[in-house]
């Protein structure tokens, strides 16, 4: 079986659903009629603008161009990322430990991956690179801003506790450990329960668009098996990296919790 | 023994003060003083200048958690890291023989912290800070929840480790407490800190 080819036409009808979603909160006064036409809107247009900016970045084939479009990815979860913390660390650092661990974790995933199992030739083949660093690095954003969060807010909440284990002589990774635990399990959970369910409660999104594609089942849940164990090394690297860092910036080198460093949204 | 000099953070200081092995020494100054800044600063808690020695050696000399252990802060409402009792202590020592000293029954190891009054947890928390390492110890306001017979038993407690030798700066809104703890007695006012008369 060979891909269907979808026509502006077949959008057309798909789209009659919104449509109909709309008429429907109109007539039933439930104030989402606009809400559910912008967001159907933005959607049409990010895609379609994406697809056009990866068709050119593909035909170019610019080691250069892919390299930007990466940047541009990665600095866009970076700001995702320190927007999604309730407490974040002052000054350069809101952004600093989020972007690095992130960049780091993406980075290393996403280049095990091109060496290890899927060697594209060239290795920057912008069909392979970029939808790859692209969900390795959703998850990993995901993984990173969820169990920073966690942290810094545990930190606050936490402060007696903490602060008793460092009087007592605790070095502050110690003192920190619990709850770098528990920030990390927060990071990890979804992804773990994406493993757990998959195919079970749902087909993945991307298998099932490759079945749709035309893509033999068995070979579609191979590459959602390889994509699965990606994005969550890449999750569980991120969050602990991120998580460290943030041990290590919340305390000083006298072993101090240092929560001034820290600004409430 | 100890020997805090040139101590100073936010609004409080410079100070200083010395201990001698086996002194208590009792604090005293209204609420928002500094008190607590000062114990802090002693354990090096909180960024300050200033150092404080212990026999000669600085405090900025040596690695943070080794000075915690010799110098010991006692939080007047202290943290809980576990939910379990006997977590928070060694496993080297015999919890349940120790309890009863701060009139605690002994199977209070097995409970959850959460089972504590706030008066078993203020004595949990100085029981805890009492190790072999320790010589001096920084207790905030020790007694402030507990009943007059539970107090007894902590000054006594407290009277024991000072004829072992440790030295206690004490911030106590006790003044009877103070005179019968303490041989010397300061109090925080107006960012400095003061000798009081006997």
């Amino acid at each position: 079986m060979s891909p269907t080819l979808l026509g502006y036409g077949d959008l057309a009808i798909a789209a009659l659903l919104i449509v109909l979603n709309a008429a429907l909160s109109l007539w039933l006064d439930l104030g989402l009629t606009r809400t559910v036409l912008v967001a159907a809107a933005r959607a049409v247009v990010q895609l379609l603008l994406v697809g056009l900016v990866l068709r050119t970045v593909f035909a170019l084939a610019s080691p250069l161009l892919i390299g930007a479009v990466l940047l541009v990815m990665l600095l866009s979860a970076s700001y995702e990322i320190a927007s999604r913390q309730e407490r974040r660390f002052a000054g350069f650092w809101a952004y600093g430990i989020g972007a690095a661990t992130t960049m780091l974790a993406t980075v290393l995933v996403t280049a095990f991956a091109l060496a290890g199992t899927l060697r594209p030739d060239p290795w920057y083949a912008p069909q392979v690179l970029v939808p790859l660093a692209g969900i390795i690095l959703g998850n990993v954003m995901n993984g990173v801003s969820v169990s920073l969060n966690a942290f810094n807010t545990a930190v606050v909440r936490e402060r007696p506790a903490i602060e008793a284990r460092l009087a007592l002589g605790a070095d502050r990774y110690a003192a920190l450990k619990p709850l770098q635990r528990s920030a990390l399990r927060s990071g990890m959970i979804p992804i773990v329960n994406q493993m757990s369910a998959a195919g079970i409660i749902t087909l993945p999104g991307m298998m099932t668009g490759q079945i749709l594609a035309g893509m033999e089942p068995v070979e579609a849940a191979k590459y959602q098996i390889l994509i699965l164990f990606l994005v969550a090394g890449g999750a569980g690297l991120g969050a602990l990296g991120a998580t460290t860092a943030a041990a290590w910036r919340i305390t000083d080198e006298r072993h101090r919790l240092r929560l001034d460093r820290l600004r409430k949204k | 023994m100890l020997e805090a000099r040139s101590l100073r953070r936010l609004h409080l200081g410079p100070v200083g003060f010395t201990l001698e092995a086996g002194e208590c020494v009792s604090v005293s100054g209204k609420s928002g003083a500094g008190k607590s800044l000062l114990l802090r600063m002693v354990a090096d808690l909180d960024p300050h200048d200033g150092d404080v020695t212990l026999d000669g050696a600085p405090c900025s000399a040596m690695a943070a958690p080794a000075w915690r252990r010799m110098v010991t802060y006692v939080a007047a409402d202290a943290g809980w890291w576990d939910d379990r009792v006997a977590a928070h202590f060694a496993p080297d020592i015999d919890l349940a023989a120790l309890l009863p000293q701060v009139g605690i029954p002994p199977d209070a190891v097995a409970w959850p912290v959460a089972r504590l009054s706030t008066g078993e947890r203020q004595r949990l928390a100085l029981l805890r800070a009492l190790r072999p390492a320790n010589r001096v110890l920084l207790l905030d306001e020790p007694t402030s929840g507990l009943d007059p017979a539970n107090s007894v038993l902590v000054e006594a407690l407290l009277r024991a480790r000072l004829a072992a030798g440790t030295a206690i700066l004490m911030v106590t809104h006790d003044s009877e407490q103070a005179a019968r703890m303490a041989s010397h007695h300061l109090e925080v006012r107006d960012g400095e800190l003061r000798e009081l008369a006997r």
